[in-house]
């Protein structure tokens, strides 16, 4: 066998390799859903929505733990998304870059690595105690904001990152202030990005099961939060909750739930894809 | 007519008299500029006559560019950049403290070597100067994107598309869209930075064209690596050199007998 040979034989190998390798996440997930489907499609319809969950399975419904994580979305989707795009635009287009803006960088790096369950004390220690929030939705929601602040920011960094400088100096050269220029030109050049990390970083949120049991979400709620202050469960809590259950029923019941959790991801990062996919289209 | 912005330099308070139509004086003294440690600019005096054209050659990383940006404080962004010594706008220092660089900015226009569109609308694109200036009277700004596309020559090819995306324009028609944008805003001064290197000849040809034009009623400066272009189109040439001034003089002169050696070899290309 020549050289030559021998590196198309090398170039086949990788590529099957290479397929392999791509293959087995996606055929994991496929079976994962397949099987959640058989085990939880049957299960769902109205009245699994609409209704309280109970101590018999099939009488049990996601109806308090749904609202509950459209809460916590609202909630943080409102906190996350103002804090976590100023933090991102001021770090690109104001902070000097120096020392200081390398070890808040490099911070903010770290901060996206750090365990969900982490953030889960801290919101029990600052929200939950000290600013004596109780459990309440609006603890839960301060504490996972914390969590996707920076992959907000890390996102919205990006995005900005990526507007060509010969936009700015076009608009300063114009009599732009700062202001006007990231107003005017940064911010919808880059919107695409950043609405595609806001939600990507939303829907990691809505499946967060750890922070919120430390601050104290509940496994069990038999009412819909109706304001901020009061208490709250989620979906992925009630998932924990039944599949811990010995009866079938409650398995049933935690597929048929995750179904719709997943639904709720993927609508969303479908959502992230058609907002990135319009704004390219806009730019061109 | 109120909101018209007459011509006169209104970036410093004081002075009222500069009322004419007419292209500003530019005056610089001794000027230095460093990028941390490196001397970009070695002490350049020039003086800038009203509504002429004036070229700025040199090879690459002579600090022509440098200097162009010094004019609207455009370097003030570049991390490390420091800056000594005196440019004056129809007598007015305009690195002094108290100069509103906004305002600034609004009486000297710029046009960049690529053409450089917002990804918005043409009539987007031209409005956005008297938009930012807080103008909301849409008579008047219309007028004004008509005369400015008009000045720039690009108001016949794009009349009927005013709405459609600036970016779907030919590069040839985005750099005069450019040049519109800055007209719109009705500065004294027009810099360009190698304003035709990204075009063809036919566009470039229609620019230069426009230069003759505008000279009427704006003072020019613009840089070009082109020495035919530098040749056709302007009435004076500086030859810069390692951050420094070599010559300055008409135009005529520099090419065909330029008092210095090293612009000699420049022009006729033994080197650069």
């Amino acid at each position: 066998m020549n050289s030559i040979q021998k590196n198309r034989l090398k170039d086949q190998l990788f590529k099957i390799w290479g397929i392999a390798c791509t293959l087995i996440g996606l055929v994991l997930l496929v079976v994962f859903i397949g099987d959640i489907l058989i085990d939880g499609i049957s299960r769902i319809d109205w009245s699994f929505i609409t209704d309280l969950p109970s101590r018999k399975a099939e009488k049990s419904g996601i109806y308090t733990a749904l609202m509950g994580s459209i809460w916590i979305l609202i909630l943080t989707t409102i906190i996350a998304f103002p804090i976590g795009v100023a933090a991102g635009v001021y770090l690109e287009e104001y902070s000097k870059k120096n020392r200081l803006s390398a070890i808040l960088e490099i911070n903010i790096s770290n901060l996206a690595g750090v365990p969900s369950i982490i953030y889960g004390l801290l919101g029990l220690e600052v929200f939950v105690r000290i600013m004596n929030l109780g459990a309440s939705v609006l603890a839960g929601a301060l504490t996972l904001s914390l969590l996707i602040l920076p992959i907000i920011i890390v996102a919205t960094r990006e995005a900005v990152k990526a507007v060509p400088s010969s936009i700015r100096d076009a608009s300063y050269a114009l009599g732009a202030s700062k202001w006007q220029t990231i107003w005017n030109q940064v911010l919808p050049a880059s919107g695409g990005g950043i609405l595609t990390g806001v939600i990507l970083a939303l829907s990691r949120a809505v499946g967060e099961t750890a922070p919120l049991i430390v601050v104290g979400a509940l496994a069990y709620v038999p009412f819909a939060p109706a304001s901020p202050m009061d208490e709250f469960s989620v979906l992925p809590i009630q998932i924990f909750n039944w599949i811990s259950r010995p009866q079938h029923g409650f398995i049933e019941n935690a597929a048929a739930a995750i179904i719709i959790l997943l639904l709720i991801t993927f609508i969303m990062n479908g959502i992230a894809v058609y907002f990135r996919n319009k704004w390219q289209k806009r730019l061109k | 007519m109120d909101k018209v912005k007459t011509k006169k330099i209104k970036f410093s308070q004081d002075d009222e008299e500069n009322t004419s139509n007419n292209g500003s004086r530019i005056e610089a003294k001794d000027v230095k500029v460093w990028y941390d440690d490196f001397n970009a600019i070695k002490g350049i005096d020039m003086s800038i006559k009203p509504n002429t054209v004036t070229a700025f050659i040199g090879p690459s990383g002579c600090g022509k560019s440098t200097f162009l940006r010094l004019f609207n404080r455009m370097n003030d962004y570049v991390e490390g950049f420091r800056m000594e010594g005196k440019i004056k706008i129809d007598g007015k220092n305009i690195y002094k403290n108290k100069i509103n660089v906004e305002e600034l900015r609004k009486e000297i226009g710029m046009v960049f070597q690529k053409p450089n569109p917002f990804p918005k609308s043409i009539f987007e694109n031209v409005a956005y100067g008297l938009k930012i200036q807080g103008i909301k009277d849409k008579k008047f700004i219309n007028d004004r994107v008509e005369k400015a596309l008009k000045q720039a020559d690009l108001w016949e090819e794009v009349k009927d598309n005013l709405k459609k995306s600036a970016l779907a324009l030919s590069g040839g028609q985005q750099q005069r869209l450019c040049i519109a944008r800055t007209l719109a805003v009705q500065p004294s001064i027009l810099l360009m930075d190698e304003p035709t290197s990204a075009l063809d000849p036919i566009s470039t040809a229609k620019i230069e064209e426009l230069i003759h034009h505008l000279k009427e009623e704006y003072t020019i400066i613009i840089v070009t690596h082109n020495m035919q272009q530098a040749s056709r189109i302007s009435d004076f040439t500086a030859f810069f050199y390692l951050g420094e001034l070599i010559e300055f003089d008409k135009t005529k002169k520099i090419f065909t007998n330029p008092s210095n050696k090293q612009t000699e070899n420049y022009i006729t290309g033994r080197f650069g």
